[in-house]
C-alpha cells in the first residue's frame, strides 16, 4: 500500500530534500521497519580508450537511481529503483516491507527525524569541472600510447581512462542524514609484445580519489617506460617449475595477496557466511609477529579512501593484526547487527542497486625493518614476484594469483625472468609463513569485486618474504 | 515505458537536435532474489532497472556513444547530446554503420511467458532446498554460497532507418555451494546451479542432490604430486577453457591484435580432426537465448571449428565489413563494439578414427586426473599468449580407484591442449554454458602439494 497523501515530489541533488526523505522513512518506521536506510545516486561517468595512435572509444554514461533497506530483527529486504519520486521511493518501501513479511503490531522503533545534514561535498562541488576535457584526455592518452611504441616487437600499444563522479545522499532511521560527492580517476597502460613464437603482456594501472587535477599530473613517459621494460623482459622468459618455494612478493600490488587471501576472510560478511578460519581468533596470532596489517579509508588521494561510507559514517583507521595478533574485523551496519563488531566505516557498494556490505578501503601490511636486498639475500631458492596479475579466493578460504612478471632467485641473487606462474595457498597457513617484511611501503589502486558489486580499493605491502608457498607452473 | 514509447521519444529529441542517424539498445527489468542462512532470510532484494544505450552519427558519419537510466525526456536530450560530442572522437579508421541485417526477421523461440512467484514463494523454495540439502550429510555444515532469483525484463534495439525489435523473457536461476567440514580436516566446498524460463522449470531436487553429491565426494581427499598426467575434463570445464579462449575465433580480437589466429587463419587446423565446435545461441536448451544481438543482427548458429579446421569467425558489423562478411549476431553495443560468444556446442566430428575410445571416464581403469571445474579463470588465463594456469577441483584416478584432490593447478598451452586431445566421449552433457561430452587430454601439467 503506498501513502494516499503522495504528491509528485522528487529528490532533487544539490537541494534539502529532508523533509521528502523524513516522510518517506517515517513511512517505513510506520509500517513495522526496525530501521529504514535510504541511499540516492547521482552519477556522471566517462572513459576513453586510445588504440595504436587513434582514439577508438569515448563513453560517457550517466544515471540516477535510490537503493531501500529495510531491517526488521536482523533480516534485511532491499528494493531498488531508478524512479526517484516521492511515489517511488514509497513503492519501494512498501516492497521491502511486503518481502519481509512485517507486522506492524510490535514494532518498537521511533523515528525522531533526520539530524542536521552533514554536507561532505561542500568542497567538492566544482570538482566535475575541474577535471580534463575529454580532449585534454584523449590528447595525453595519444601520448601515453606514443611512448609505448619503442620497437618492432610491441604488437598492441593501449591506453585508457575512466572517471567516475558520484553525489550521494544517504538517510536513515536512526537520523543520519549526509550527502557526498566522489571523484575516482584511474588511467592504465597495456602492452603486448610479439617476437615469432614469443609473446608477452605487461599492465600498469594508476588512481586517485577527490584529486581532479591528477591526470594532468601524471607522468605517461615514466609509466610508458615501467610497461615496456615489464613486456620486455618476460618476452623471452621460460616457464617457471612448479614446486613448494620461499617467494618474495613486491610492494604496491604485491599486497593484492593479502587483499585477497586475508582481508576477505576479516569482512563480518564472511563471519556471517561461516567461511573465514578466523571468526573466533579476535586477540589471538593469526600471523607472524613481522606482520601488522591495516585498513583504512583516510589516506588522502588514495583510491580506496572515502568522507563517509555509503552508510553515511566516517572512515576509520582499523588496524586488523598488530604484531601478528587479530584486533579487528571490517564491518558495516548488518555486520554489527549480526555479528556483534562494531562497525568501521566500511559500508559500501557499488552503486544504489547494491546493498551496503562490509568491504576494504586501503589494505595493507605496515613497513617493517629491511631492505628489499635483505630479502632477497635471504632465499638460496625461490621466486622474486615483481608484479602480480589478478587472483581470487574460494569458499573455503583458498586463494590462487597469477605472477605477471616474475624472477627465479638464486644463492640470493635475482637471475632469469620466469613466467606462467601461480601463487596457490590458503591464508591460515600462508600468514604465520610472512617472516620477513621490507622498509618500502607503497600502495596501489585496484577493484574489488564482491557481494555488494565493484568497489575503489588500495592494496600495498613493502616487500615481504614468505618462506614457503606453493607455485604452480609447468 | 514501453519500447514504442522510447522510440518515439529519441525520434523526437533526435529531430530537435538535428541528429539524423542513430540507433539504441535498450533493457528494463524486474529482478528479485532471496538468500537463507540457516533457515533463516539473509537478504531479500528486489529492482527496476531501466538502462539505454544510444548511438548517434554526426555528419563524418562518425559515431559516438552515451548510456544512461535517467529516460525522462531531459535525460534522452542529454544523452544525445553528450553521444554527439563522443561523436567527434569516433573512430576514423573504422567505420561504423547500421548492421545490414537489422531489419531481417529474427527467430523467437516460443516460450511460455511466466509470472512472477514473488519474494515469499522464492524464500520458502529456498529455505526447503537449503534444509534439505543441510540434512542431506552430516559433514555438511552450511550453504554459505545460495541464491534463488527470477527475472523478467524487455530487450530493445531501433534505429533511425526504421528498424525495431524488442525481445521479452523470464529467466530464473538457483545456486546451491555447500561447505562440508569433518574433525582435524580442512573444510571442502562443492555445488551446483540451474536455471530455468521460471523457478517452476528448475529441477531443484536436481540442483540438490548434485550439490550434495560434488560437495561429498570432495570429503576424503589427498594432495597430489606434481607432474604431467592424462587428463579428463567435464563437460563444464572444457566449455570453461574454449569460452575463455574464444578470442581464437573472435574478429574483434583479431583486428585489435589480442587473438593467437590472424585474417588468413581461416581452414587452418587448429585442432584434431575430430572436433567440431558451433555457437549457437538459438538452441532450444539455451535458456539465455536471445534472438538478436546489441546490433539487431539475429541470432544463427554458426560453425566455428569443423572436423579441426578454423572455419568462421565471430563478428559484429564493423568486424564483417573489414573482413568482407556478413554479421553473425555477436556484438554488444558500444562506440568500440564488442564481440562474444553465445552458447558453445561442442560434438564429435566424424573424423574420429584416431581417438582412443576406451578412455571413459566412468569406465577407464588407468591413472588420470579428472578435472571437474576450472576456477578463478580471470586470474589464470593469458588469453593473448595461449597459456592458462587454473585451480581446479577434481579427482586422482589411480589403480582403479579416486580420491579428491586437495589443492591443485592445471597449467598448459590451448593450442598445445586442441593438438592433444586423445579422446572425445560419445555422449555430450548440457550445462549452464553450452553442450559438451567429456574430453580427454594427453599430458598436462598438474602441480599440487606434493
Amino acid at each position: 500500500m503506498v501513502s494516499s497523501s503522495i504528491k509528485s515530489s522528487e529528490i532533487r541533488f544539490g537541494e534539502c530534500n529532508k523533509q521528502l526523505l523524513e516522510e518517506v522513512i517515517f513511512y517505513g518506521v510506520s509500517l513495522g521497519a526496525d530501521f529504514v536506510e535510504i541511499f540516492i545516486e547521482n552519477s556522471d561517468n566517462s572513459s576513453v580508450l586510445a588504440e595504436e595512435d587513434f582514439i577508438t572509444s569515448v563513453s560517457p554514461s550517466f544515471g540516477k537511481g535510490a537503493g531501500i533497506r529495510i531491517f526488521k530483527d536482523k533480516r534485511d529486504g532491499f528494493v531498488s529503483t531508478n524512479d526517484l519520486s516521492k511515489h517511488g521511493l514509497m513503492r519501494s518501501v512498501s516492497q521491502a516491507i511486503e518481502m519481509l513479511d512485517i507486522c506492524q503490531k510490535n514494532n518498537t522503533t521511533k523515528f525522531n527525524g533526520l539530524e542536521k545534514l552533514k554536507d561532505y561535498s561542500k568542497e567538492k562541488i566544482n570538482w566535475l569541472k575541474e577535471v580534463p576535457t575529454i580532449y585534454e584526455v584523449s590528447e595525453k592518452l595519444l601520448l601515453s600510447t606514443k611512448s609505448l611504441k619503442k620497437d618492432k616487437k610491441v604488437l598492441v600499444r593501449k591506453g585508457s581512462y575512466s572517471r567516475n563522479w558520484q553525489e550521494v545522499i544517504i538517510a536513515s532511521s536512526d537520523g543520519t542524514f549526509a550527502t557526498d560527492i566522489r571523484l575516482h580517476q584511474t588511467v592504465g597502460l597495456n602492452i603486448i609484445a610479439n617476437d615469432a613464437q614469443y609473446r608477452s603482456n605487461g599492465s600498469r594501472r594508476y588512481g586517485s580519489h577527490g584529486i581532479p587535477n591528477e591526470f594532468r599530473l601524471w607522468d605517461h613517459e615514466k609509466a610508458a617506460n615501467e610497461v615496456y621494460e615489464s613486456s620486455m623482459n618476460m618476452l623471452y622468459a621460460d616457464y617457471v617449475q612448479a614446486g613448494q618455494m620461499p617467494v618474495i612478493l613486491a610492494n604496491k600490488f604485491g599486497g593484492v595477496i593479502f587483499h585477497e587471501a586475508c582481508g576477505h576472510l576479516l569482512e563480518t560478511t564472511q563471519i556471517e557466511r561461516g567461511t573465514t578460519p578466523f571468526s573466533d581468533k579476535l586477540n589471538e596470532k593469526i600471523a607472524h609477529e613481522s606482520v601488522t596489517a591495516i585498513d583504512e579509508g583516510i589516506s588522502e588521494g588514495s583510491f580506496g579512501s572515502l568522507s563517509i561510507d555509503d552508510e553515511g559514517m566516517e572512515p576509520e583507521k582499523s588496524i586488523l593484526i598488530k604484531d601478528g595478533i587479530l584486533k579487528k574485523f571490517i564491518s558495516d551496519r548488518a555486520g554489527e547487527l549480526r555479528t556483534g563488531h562494531k562497525r568501521t566505516g566500511s559500508g559500501r557498494r557499488q552503486n544504489y542497486s547494491f546493498a551496503a556490505a562490509s568491504r576494504m578501503r586501503n589494505t595493507y601490511i605496515a613497513k617493517g625493518k629491511y631492505t628489499k636486498d635483505e630479502l632477497i639475500s635471504s632465499v638460496s631458492d625461490g621466486l622474486y614476484c615483481k608484479s602480480m596479475g589478478g587472483g581470487s579466493v574460494g569458499a573455503t578460504g583458498q586463494f590462487n594469483f597469477a605472477v605477471e612478471e616474475g624472477y627465479l632467485i638464486k644463492n640470493g641473487k635475482l637471475t632469469k625472468p620466469v613466467k606462467g606462474a601461480t601463487l596457490i595457498g590458503d591464508a591460515k597457513e600462508v600468514m604465520p609463513k610472512i617472516s620477513m617484511c621490507g622498509n618500502d611501503l607503497e600502495l596501489a589502486p585496484g577493484f574489488c569485486g564482491s557481494v555488494s558489486g565493484s568497489v575503489n580499493v588500495t592494496v600495498g605491502q613493502p616487500h615481504i618474504k614468505v618462506d614457503s608457498i606453493t607455485v604452480g607452473g609447468r | 515505458m514501453n519500447a514504442t514509447e522510447i522510440t518515439s521519444k529519441i525520434t523526437n529529441a533526435a529531430n530537435i537536435l538535428n541528429i539524423d542517424k542513430w540507433d539504441y539498445g535498450a533493457s528494463f527489468s524486474n529482478d528479485y532474489s532471496v538468500q537463507v542462512d540457516r533457515g533463516k532470510a539473509k537478504q531479500l532484494k528486489a529492482s527496476q532497472k531501466q538502462v539505454i544505450t544510444l548511438r548517434v552519427w554526426n555528419k563524418e558519419n562518425l559515431v559516438g556513444i552515451t548510456t544512461t537510466s535517467d529516460l525522462s525526456e531531459k535525460g534522452i536530450k542529454k544523452a544525445l547530446e553528450q553521444a554527439s560530442v563522443a561523436s567527434e572522437f569516433g573512430n576514423k579508421n573504422e567505420i561504423t554503420d547500421f548492421s545490414p541485417l537489422a531489419k531481417d526477421p529474427i527467430d523467437v523461440k516460443e516460450v511460455e511467458k511466466k509470472n512472477p512467484l514473488g519474494i515469499k514463494k522464492l524464500l520458502n523454495i529456498l529455505r526447503e532446498a537449503e534444509s534439505k540439502l543441510i540434512g542431506s550429510h552430516e559433514a555438511i555444515k552450511s550453504i554459505p554460497y545460495n541464491g534463488l532469483s527470477e527475472s523478467f525484463y524487455e530487450r530493445i534495439y531501433a534505429n533511425s532507418d526504421g528498424a525495431f525489435r524488442n525481445h521479452s523473457k523470464s529467466q530464473a536461476a538457483m545456486y546451491l555451494y555447500a561447505r562440508a567440514e569433518e574433525k582435524n580436516k580442512k573444510p571442502r566446498s562443492s555445488g551446483s546451479v540451474k536455471l530455468g524460463y521460471g523457478v517452476e522449470d528448475i529441477d531443484i531436487d536436481s540442483c540438490i542432490k548434485e550439490a550434495s553429491k560434488k560437495t561429498i565426494a570432495h570429503l576424503h581427499y589427498s594432495s597430489i604430486t606434481t607432474g604431467k598426467y592424462l587428463v579428463c575434463l567435464s563437460p563444464e570445464a572444457f566449455l570453461t577453457l574454449i569460452n575463455a579462449f574464444s578470442s581464437i575465433f573472435n574478429a574483434r580480437s583479431i583486428i585489435d591484435g589480442t587473438s593467437l589466429s590472424n585474417k588468413n587463419s581461416i581452414g587452418d587446423l587448429i585442432s584434431i580432426p575430430a572436433l567440431n565446435i558451433y555457437d549457437d545461441g538459438l538452441n532450444d536448451k539455451n535458456i539465455s537465448s536471445a534472438p538478436f544481438d546489441g546490433e539487431g543482427t539475429p541470432t544463427k548458429k554458426l560453425s566455428i571449428i569443423n572436423k579441426g579446421k578454423l572455419e568462421n569467425f565471430l563478428h559484429s558489423e564493423s568486424t564483417a565489413k573489414i573482413f568482407n562478411t556478413t554479421p553473425t549476431g555477436h556484438a554488444g553495443l558500444g562506440s568500440k563494439v564488442s564481440v562474444s560468444p553465445d552458447w558453445i556446442v561442442i560434438e564429435r566430428s566424424n573424423e574420429c578414427s584416431e581417438l582412443n575410445t576406451s578412455l571413459d571416464h566412468e569406465n577407464y581403469k588407468g591413472e588420470f586426473v579428472y578435472i571437474e571445474e576450472l576456477n578463478a579463470i580471470h586470474a589464470g588465463v593469458r588469453a593473448s599468449q595461449g597459456s592458462f594456469s587454473l585451480p581446479f577441483d577434481g579427482w586422482h584416478y589411480k589403480n582403479g580407484e579416486k580420491c579428491s584432490i586437495e589443492s591443485a593447478t592445471v597449467a598448459g598451452d590451448i593450442k598445445y591442449l586442441l593438438k592433444n586431445i586423445v579422446n572425445i566421449e560419445n555422449e555430450e552433457e548440457l550445462t549452464t554454458n553450452g553442450i559438451s561430452p567429456h574430453v580427454w587430454i594427453n599430458e598436462l601439467s598438474i602441480t599440487g602439494d606434493e
